[in-house]
Order: C-alpha cells, then structure tokens, then sequence
C-alpha cells in the first residue's frame, strides 16, 4: 500500500445544514417519533377540554326554573340578579326620592352631611347592633335614571364615604370628581344635566364655581314608551357585601329645572332577595330633606358575589400542565439517559444553537396544545355554562382570544421552563419535580387549602407569590375585569389574579429566560 | 423462572425464609446508600421542610384571640413543596433500577420479586422516616422560636406550643412524609418509567386540592379534600378547629395509608405478572 494518500470522504456540507431550522426539523422529528410524548400531548390537550365540562356544570344546588330538567329534590335557584345595559349581571338595590323628569332638565343639590351605620357586633332578637361608620364606597347624591326598575341605564353624582365625590353611570363606569369627605362646613354641590340621552355631571365646593366631570351617552335612557320620562331625584345606598347598615344623606336647596311635583319614594328591587337590606326613610323640614337607605348598591356583581365567567372552563390548565412538564423535561433527560445527546452535539457542535431548536419545539407544541385545548374549552364551556343557575359574566370575543392565546403561550413558556430545568438537573425525576414545585406550590399557597379549607389556619400565601412566580402567568385568563369602585373580595378562588393578564405572562417568561439562560451557560460549559 | 412459580414460588425450606429477608435488606441498603443521590434529596427534604416552614412563620402574624391561625400548620407549611422530593426519593429508587437495566441483575439475585420489592420499601422506608423526623424537629423549633413573637401567645388562645396535639400534628407530618415516599415507590414499581411515575405522584398529590379551592359545589369540594392524600393527610397537623375538618387527623392519615397500600399492590402486580 505505497499507493498516493488518499483523499478522505467528506459527505457535502450543504447551505441547509448550516441552517437553524434544519435543527429545528431534526428536532421536531425527535418529538414526534416518541409515541409516547405525543400520547402525553394528546392528554394535554384532553385533561384540558374534558375538565373545562366539570368546572363549568357546577350544579349551585337549585334547579334553574327556566329550564325544565331540574331534579324533583333541588330547590328553586334565588331570582336571577338583574342584567345591565351591557348585558352584564348588576346589583341595583338602592332607596330613591325622585319624581318625574320629561325633556331635558337639570337637578341640584347641596349635601352637607353624609353619615351611616354598620354592623358592630350581634345585637338583641336577631337584630346585630348597629354603630355609626361609613363604609368607603356609602354613597347619596343625585340620579337620574330611565325609571324605577332594576338594571335599567342611569347617571349619578355622589359623594362617597371615603372617595370623594364620584361620578357613576350605567353600573361600571366611574369617574373622580372633588376629593374630601362631606360635612357640614365642607358641603359639597352637585349637578346633573340632561340634553335628551346625554348627562353632563357638575361638582362644586360652593355652589357657584361648577367644574363638569363627565358627560356620558346613555342608549338605553329614553325608553319610547315612555315618552322621553326619566326618574330623578335623590338616592342613598350602603355597600356593605350582604351586612347590615345604612347610609344618610342630608341635602338643601334642592333645584330643578322643571315644575316640580310630589316626591315618591321607591326601594329600587324591594327589600329582601335582589333588593334593599331594609326600607329607606326620608325627612323633610323646610326644604332640608335627610334620606337614609338600606344596605345595597348600584354596582356590578364580582366573582366573590357569586357571579361566574367562562374562565372556569380553563381551571383544567393545572392538569394539562404536568404531562406537557414530564414531556419537555424528558425531551432533553432522554438525550442524556441514552447517550443520544452526545450524537446531537456532534451534529450541532453549536450547543446554544441545539438549545434553541430544543426550546422552540417544546414551545411550538405547548402553545398550539395549550391554545388548542383552551379553545376546545372555551367551546364546550359555552353552553354549559349557564345551567349552572349561577349568573354569567358576558366576555367579549377579544377577551376570549386573549385567553385561549395566552393559555397556549402559559403552557409554551412552562415547557420551556421544564426543558431548561432539565438541562440544569440532567436528571427526570428531580428535573420534573422542580419544575411542578415551583409552579404549582406558590399557587396552592395562595388558594388557600389545606385542613380547614378557605383559611385553612396557615394563612394566606400573599398576593406577591401571584407576582412573583411563574404562575403569575394565570392572570391570561383573568375574565372577570376588577371594579375599583366596587369593593369585594377580589381574591383567586373568585378569578382574580393580582397581576394585569400580560403582565402576569410576563413574569413566567422572565422566570423561563432566566432558567434557559443558566441551562445555556451550563450546557456550554460541561461535558455532556 | 415460570409465571406460576413467581406468583407461587416454591417455599423457603425450614429457617431460611429470615436470613433470605436479611440478605435482600442488605443488598438494598447497600445500593441505597452507596449512592449520594438519595443523601441529597433526603437534606433537601429536610432543608425545604425547615425553610419554608420559617418563611410561614416569620410571615403569620396573629394580631386577636380569632386570628384563625394554626401554629402547627403555619410551621408545618414545609411539607407542601418538601414532600415531592420524598415523592422522587420513592419513584427514584425503583425507577433507577428500571432506567439502568440494574433491575435484571436485581431479579436474577433475587427471583422472588416481592421479597426484593419490600425489601426496597423497607430500605427507602427508614432513612425517609429519619429525614423526615429531623425535617419535622427542625420545623417545630423554628415555630417554637418564631410564633410566639408574633402573637401566638397565650392571650390569644395559644396556651403551650408542645400539647398533646401538637405532638400529634408531629408525628402526623412524619408519617405522611414516609407514606408519601412509599406511595410513590409503589407508583414507579407499577409504571417503570421515573419520569411518569413523578408526573403522576405529583398530579395525585397537588390536583385534589387545586381542584377542591376552585370547585364552587362546598359538597364536591368536602368530598376532594376527604380523598385527596394530600388535602386528607394534612389533616393530621390540624390543632385547632378539629371539628371543622372533613376527616379526623387519624382517619386523615388512614386514607394516606390506603393510598400507598393500593399503590404497593398495584407495583406488586406488575412486577408479578410482567416481564422486567
């Protein structure tokens, strides 16, 4: 063998070899060639959907009594609270002094005292004893509404126990006006102006400088049969989330711009279920009129108040996410298990670029399963829904996109942590469990379970593990929006997430680059 | 060896059965710890259990007589992350066998496959109930140090922080931690693979009561947490409002135990009935 030297076969680098998604190909055909992976895909996908069927055919234990099917034992389900003029369901129980408004017109006040009562503690024969307080949101002012029944369109001015003067419409909108509390040496004025369905709502300090502080458009305020006749007059309502209390407004020099007829006074939805804690009283005594009202509102219902929303069709997420973190974690434990990933350096000896072709594809098949999945329950969770005799929160169709979207980028973003951990531990096992640890515990905290349930005796975790944890990432799919005027318990169990939905995705993705960033550094710098 | 011979294996001849016990329960303990992995998840365990459970106390505050609060739970706060390492030590040590092929050699030595399947429970069983104890010890000293500058004093209802109960709510969260650990050891002898084995410890443990906080019917919810092992053993480290638990502590600890006994069966089974 004295023969020339021969020449080495070399097979042809190709461009396409060079190129990223080659990689990405090679990697998705790894994925995909697991039957096993894929099956666990597949229960992703199914945990998700079937789930979102038990959590929204939540039986509130009454038959809904439009329905038929309701079993002979259940209850008849309480009234359904009143919907809204956008649909959504509305507490509108308040005690109201009004009279007739035809045309245009405008009504004044002066209120120079706003004082109440609130439960203290148990009282004698069932009665709890009552001490004087004012809850934040105990409101009187003036209303102007289309007419004396529930949910139907207003606009208001009021002064507030402790947010200053507010101007409110249509049950959700709130705007700001004066600062201060009401006495008598800081009286506060208030106006409202009505140009056919505009109101035009005024506040004043001293009954002479006016500053306007919203003019609203009210669709729904001129019903035709009624001629163009609005109600407007006088109103208090005490917030107090179903304890007793009440509210106290003291007004003078009450003008309006119409000839004025007989006061008549209404408790908006009755007392009782749906209405007023107890019928309202009003004084009068040379124009000086002293109106106090029951317990209730005029606000939207919350989640804590027993209003739910399409976003129970997504509560199966925490079963979806655990096979797709076993999946990602054993797409990269796998390699090293096998000895496989020695093969995929030597292919790919640019171990940033294999790491990102990796996280692609786990990301790539946890946004379309997560995306998917959230559809699908979206769809099945429809029309479930509303047997549950429990009053729906209406969602908009971009508020459902926002969802099903950001529930495939929750899922994607996870998996991307799960693989990055991955990468860290080498090992599945502990790998897996970091990664579930780390997401499922702040939010288990959080909810509160254990022993004695709800405040199960530990405490409650703290919004800030909703914050600062992947699991911020839940807020995606936050339907019900939060009312600053309304105040409830705004916690998880009613759908509440401390953080704004991308804000909370946001902070899983920080969580997902920090890890893929010490995967990176340490895939470079050991052996594999 | 035959499917019938392995189901009913021929018996021990007279005084062999104990020294043939003895013999697997070294081998096992030699494998478990020649291997530094488990020492580590075990100081995991311990370190988790410790440090969450002071993170829990340093952040309760009990400001009245009805602040609702359990100082034992409020210590024991640890074994909600802590007990998913003791979920991997469990899945690890069988799983590994599977994972390396070590679980041919393992039956060739001992072709009585359920004598080597307790005998690896009976090994996991001891360092996880030490880990678990000096987990737990740790975490009450923490509370013992911390709770009562935080207003779990006598005034408020907290007489002594080392009652009977509190005694109880101890060996309570050992015995979880252990059963856990066994539990999850029967779940990787039924599936063979460590990496689902973990994926459904964990989703057995976490998803009850995730799904009992968010279900709005109060029945199902009862009824989640009197079935869940996680929600229904922590019972065991209630203190205070004992009557407003679905389950007593002990029944609550009983239904841990049903699980991990069913689970035992189950990898039983499978390592009866199915080629290794």
């Amino acid at each position: 063998m004295t023969a020339g030297a021969v020449t080495p076969h070399r097979s042809p680098s190709t461009p396409e070899r060079d190129s990223f998604w080659y990689l990405v190909h090679a990697e998705w055909t790894k994925f995909r060639t697991v039957r096993g992976w894929v099956i666990a895909t597949g229960v992703t996908i199914l945990a998700i959907t079937a789930l979102a069927f038990l959590f929204c055919d939540i039986t509130a234990g009454c038959a809904v009594s439009s329905g038929a099917s309701g079993t002979a034992s259940a209850g008849a389900c309480p009234p359904a609270p009143p919907a809204g003029p956008g649909g959504e369901p509305v507490q509108d129980a308040f005690y109201f002094l009004h009279q007739p408004l035809t045309g245009n017109g405008t009504i004044t006040v002066q209120l120079t005292s706003l004082t109440g009562q609130i439960a203290i503690g148990p009282g004698s024969n069932g009665q709890p004893q009552m001490g004087s307080g004012l809850q934040p949101w105990s409101k009187a002012g003036i209303i102007i509404k289309e007419n004396t029944s529930q949910g139907s369109a207003y606009a208001a001015m009021m002064a507030t126990g402790s947010n200053g003067v507010r101007m409110q419409w249509d049950y959700v909108n709130d705007r700001p006006g004066l600062p201060g509390s009401v006495s008598a040496s800081a009286s506060r004025w208030l106006r409202l102006v009505r140009d056919g369905d505009t109101i035009t709502g005024y506040d004043s300090a001293d009954g002479t400088h006016w500053t306007p502080v919203d003019t609203v458009t009210l669709p729904g305020l001129t019903d035709p049969k009624q001629a163009g006749t609005v109600q407007a007059g006088l109103f208090t309502a005490a917030p107090s989330n179903g304890n007793a209390a009440t509210t106290t407004g003291v007004f003078q020099h009450i003008g309006l711009s119409w000839p004025a007829t007989r006061w008549t006074a209404t408790n908006v939805g009755g007392t009782g279920q749906n209405g007023v804690g107890q019928p309202g009283t009003f004084s009068q005594s040379g124009g000086v009129f002293s109106v106090t009202g029951g317990s209730g509102d005029i606000a939207p219902l919350t989640g804590g108040a027993g209003v739910i929303s399409i976003q129970r069709a997504l509560l199966g997420t925490f079963f979806g996410l655990i096979p797709l973190v076993v999946v990602a974690a054993m797409f990269i434990t796998g390699e090293y298990r096998r000895g496989l990933i020695r093969v995929s350096l030597t292919a790919a000896p640019r171990r940033g670029r294999l790491l990102a072709a990796k996280a692609a594809v786990i990301a790539a098949v946890g946004f379309v399963a997560g995306a998917v999945a959230a559809a699908l329950a979206v769809a099945v969770g429809t029309p479930v829904l509303p047997r549950t005799g429990i009053p729906v929160w209406p969602v908009s169709l971009l508020t459902e996109a926002r969802m099903v979207v950001g529930t495939g980028a929750l899922l994607a973003l996870a998996g991307v942590l799960a693989l990055a951990i991955a990468i860290i531990v080498r090992r599945s096992a502990p790998a897996i469990t970091t990664a579930i640890v780390v997401i499922f515990i702040p939010y288990l905290l959080t909810v509160g379970v254990g022993p004695q349930g709800g405040g199960n005796g530990r405490g409650g975790g703290g919004d800030w593990l909703l914050q600062a944890t992947p699991v911020a990432a839940m807020a995606v799919q936050q339907a019900l929006p939060r009312y600053y005027q309304v105040a409830a318990p705004y916690v998880v169990v009613g759908g509440y997430y401390p953080l704004a939905p991308w804000a909370g995705l946001a902070v899983e993705c920080a969580w997902a680059a920090a890890a893929l960033a010490l995967a990176f550094f340490l895939l470079r710098r050991r052996d594999a | 060896m035959s499917l019938a011979a392995r189901v009913f294996p021929p018996p021990y001849p007279a005084g062999r059965a104990l020294r043939a016990a003895a013999a697997a329960l070294k081998a096992e303990w030699t494998k478990f710890r020649t291997v530094a992995e488990p020492f580590w998840l075990l100081a995991g365990v311990v370190a988790l259990t410790v440090a969450v459970g002071a993170v829990a106390g340093s952040a309760a505050r009990c400001s009245s007589a009805s602040c609702g609060l359990d100082p034992a739970a409020v210590s024991f706060t640890g074994v909600y992350p802590a007990q998913a390492v003791a979920a991997v030590v469990g899945v690890l040590a069988v799983g590994t066998e599977y994972s390396t092929g070590m679980i041919k050699l393992s039956l060739t030595a001992m072709p009585r496959r359920l004598t080597w399947l307790f005998a690896k429970a009976a090994v996991v069983t001891a360092p996880v109930l030490a880990a678990s104890a000096l987990a737990v010890a740790g975490a009450a000293l923490a509370g013992w140090l911390i709770l009562p500058g935080h207003g779990f004093t006598p005034a408020h209802g907290y007489p002594s922080l080392t009652t009977g109960t509190d005694l109880r709510a101890a060996v309570g969260t050992v015995l979880y931690l252990t059963l856990i650990a066994l539990l999850s050891l029967g779940v990787a002898a039924a599936i063979r693979n460590s990496s689902a084995a973990i994926g459904v410890v964990l989703g057995a443990l976490y998803l009850f009561p995730i799904t009992a906080a968010v279900v709005s019917n109060p029945t199902i919810a009862r009824h989640l947490n009197q079935i869940g092992p996680l929600p229904a053993g922590l019972d065991a480290q209630a203190t205070t409002g004992i009557n407003t638990l679905p389950l007593t502590p002990w029944q609550g600890l009983g239904v841990v135990a049903l699980w991990t006994a069913g689970a035992l069966l189950l990898g039983a089974l499978a390592l009866t009935f199915r080629d290794a």
